[in-house]
């Protein structure tokens, strides 16, 4: 384990933000910290990258303890940011070069790192532009260059691709997928599902500054069960009404009910008989494979996305 | 020693690029300057041509006018993700203040020496030995090292780019009571007293009288007193301010 974190807490004023957090991530794989805004993602990743003390708790990482050897712990990891930091007003290059000079490359091995960086990340066209003419798909890129002047054992990356278009969120995808191969060892931090079901070997559901579960994409679609039935309500009275009657997760947002099924007609037939008898039948009935979605939704009833309560 | 050189030549390039600043810090001192002696200059008399009365003032105002831009770089850091990053980094963070301190320097050399030009084609005429004008260099340094290592602190200490920038505007009117302008003589009692006894007006004594050769008094001692005070006053309050911000 190149991270093991326990017991992690946190409070500011009278918020605990986090509230024991547990966490492991084996060398060289990919680990997901999923959960709606303000679940204490950044919290945890400032932690983990020495920037904030937790209150409680502990956490080692290349086996240097973050609290009393911040240094050494600095030495093996990287961190980007939720937000881009890098100079609007230096090149590409500057900001390159900037970084690996910081780190001791010296003047000439710093532009050799800054050109092969340059390189991977598709940015030498616009190498010697000023940061302000970049689009925010090169900003990330660039910001993701900075974190690797040093080739970190560990790489935080806090909402690598949230505000970002499709094309460039693929591009990052792309960008992490091939550090991986490369060895190194990813903490994300997503509000996506498709992004932790894409990149991460495991993955962290965090809600509310509480692990509220793991595991692997598959083995987290297996809590759930099998396929998932969709009841979708055109008004809400008859949705909450058809959600006591089932005593199912409701998702208020999309006005619809998720059920497990094992898809044989004689299910369906009776549902819709109960709800139909009481005057709450659906407009709509769907099904689809369990998605991460619908573990979140189980797990903490509320949907990712909106982080609507139930 | 490296991570400091480093981020000294980040803050230059950046003051370079910064529009703002440089007219912040270069332009709005000329024109100050440009104002008082042929608009105001006429109706004052301070017993020798006016421009060769306001040229000190205006170099120390020129560093008033650069310490908004240094306060303004160094909040622009603390609330960015720049600060996390260095921050995560295995390099000496606050080397981030020492480059915009020595930024804010270089900007008041090429300002002060913007000042002191204009000032000769409008007709000013320094009487001053080599010595004189280094010891007047050494101690306008001082002066501006003070203000920008407290702009700096005031910059760690602001939540925003804009409360730094108000907050460092404070800076800008101790000149203007002092003898920068007008002899604290020609002032009212309560002013003359804030004038005398601040910081300003003995080093700007001190710079005139190394200069044009007006008595210095003194001046010669109070005021590059007053200039080490500040400075080691103000680096503690940026050290400070910076170590509160970044306490884990
Ligand atoms: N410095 C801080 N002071 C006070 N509250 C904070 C601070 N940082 C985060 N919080 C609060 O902690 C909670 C978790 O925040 P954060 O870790 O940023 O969540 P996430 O990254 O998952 O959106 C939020 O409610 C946020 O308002
Ligand atoms: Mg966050």
């Amino acid at each position: 384990m190149i991270l093991e974190a326990t017991g992690l807490r946190k409070r500011y004023g009278d918020t605990t933000v986090l509230d024991g957090i547990d966490l492991a991530v084996a060398e060289g794989s990919v680990l997901a910290l999923l959960g709606p805004n303000g679940a204490g993602k950044t919290t945890t990743v400032r932690i983990l990258g020495t920037l904030t003390r937790p209150d409680g708790g502990s956490a080692r990482i290349a086996g240097f303890d973050v609290s009393t050897q911040p240094r050494r712990v600095r030495e093996a990891i990287a961190l980007t940011g939720q937000y881009a930091a890098v100079d609007a007003q230096q090149t590409g290059r500057e900001n390159l070069t900037m970084i690996g000079r910081l780190l001791r490359l010296g003047r000439r091995g710093a532009t050799t790192r800054a050109d092969e960086l340059l390189e991977r990340f598709e940015l030498t066209e616009a190498a010697d532009r000023r940061v302000v003419t970049y689009s925010g798909g090169m900003r990330r890129r660039l910001d993701l260059a900075m974190s690797l002047v040093a080739a970190p054992r560990l790489l935080f990356l806090d909402e690598p691709t949230t505000g970002l278009d499709p094309a460039s969120r693929a591009t990052m995808w792309g960008a992490v997928g091939e550090l991986v191969r490369g060895g190194t060892t990813v903490l994300l931090t997503t509000q996506y599902l498709e992004e932790a079901d894409r990149l991460a070997d495991r993955i962290v559901l965090i809600d509310d500054g509480r692990v509220a579960a793991e595991g692997s994409a598959d083995e987290l679609k297996a809590r759930v069960g099998g396929d998932r039935l969709d009841l979708w309500f055109a008004d809400r009275e008859r949705l909450e009404r058809a959600a006591v009657i089932l005593d199912a997760a409701a998702d208020l947002h999309e006005t619809r009910i998720g059920l497990p099924t094992d898809g044989s007609a004689g299910q369906l037939h009776h549902v819709l008989d109960v709800l139909r008898a009481a005057g709450a039948g659906p407009d709509r009935v769907t099904s689809h494979r369990p998605t991460l979605d619908d573990v979140f939704l189980g797990v903490t009833k509320r949907t990712l996305v909106t982080g609507a309560d139930r | 020693m490296s991570a400091t050189l480093t981020m000294v030549d980040r803050s230059v390039r950046l003051t370079r690029r910064n529009v703002d600043t440089m007219i912040m810090s270069v332009v709005l001192p000329l024109l100050m300057m440009a104002l008082y002696v042929y608009v105001f200059g006429g109706a004052i008399d301070t017993g020798t041509a006016y421009v060769t009365y306001v040229v000190p003032g205006t170099i120390l105002l020129c560093a008033g006018y650069g310490a908004a831009s240094t306060a303004m770089a160094v909040a622009d850091d603390m609330n960015s993700g720049m600060i996390d990053r260095l921050r995560s980094m295995p390099v000496r963070a606050s080397a981030v203040l020492t480059g915009h301190v020595a930024a804010s320097v270089a900007r008041n050399a090429v300002a002060t020496t913007v000042v002191v030009g204009a000032a000769v084609a409008m007709g000013f005429r320094p009487t001053a030995t080599l010595l004189d004008w280094l010891l007047a260099a050494g101690l306008v340094l001082l002066y501006v090292l003070a203000l920008s290592w407290l702009a700096a602190g005031l910059g760690a200490l602001a939540r925003s780019v804009e409360s730094a920038s108000a907050l460092s505007f404070v800076m800008l009117f101790l000149p203007y009571l002092s003898s920068a302008f007008v002899p604290t003589e020609t002032m009212p009692a309560v002013l003359r007293a804030i004038g005398d006894n601040q910081p300003v007006t003995p080093i700007i004594e001190t710079v005139r009288g190394l200069l044009t050769g007006t008595p210095i008094g003194s001046a010669g001692w109070i005021g590059p007193a007053w200039a080490v005070g500040l400075l080691v006053v103000s680096f503690v309050f940026a050290t400070t301010c910076y170590r509160r911000r970044t306490t884990r």
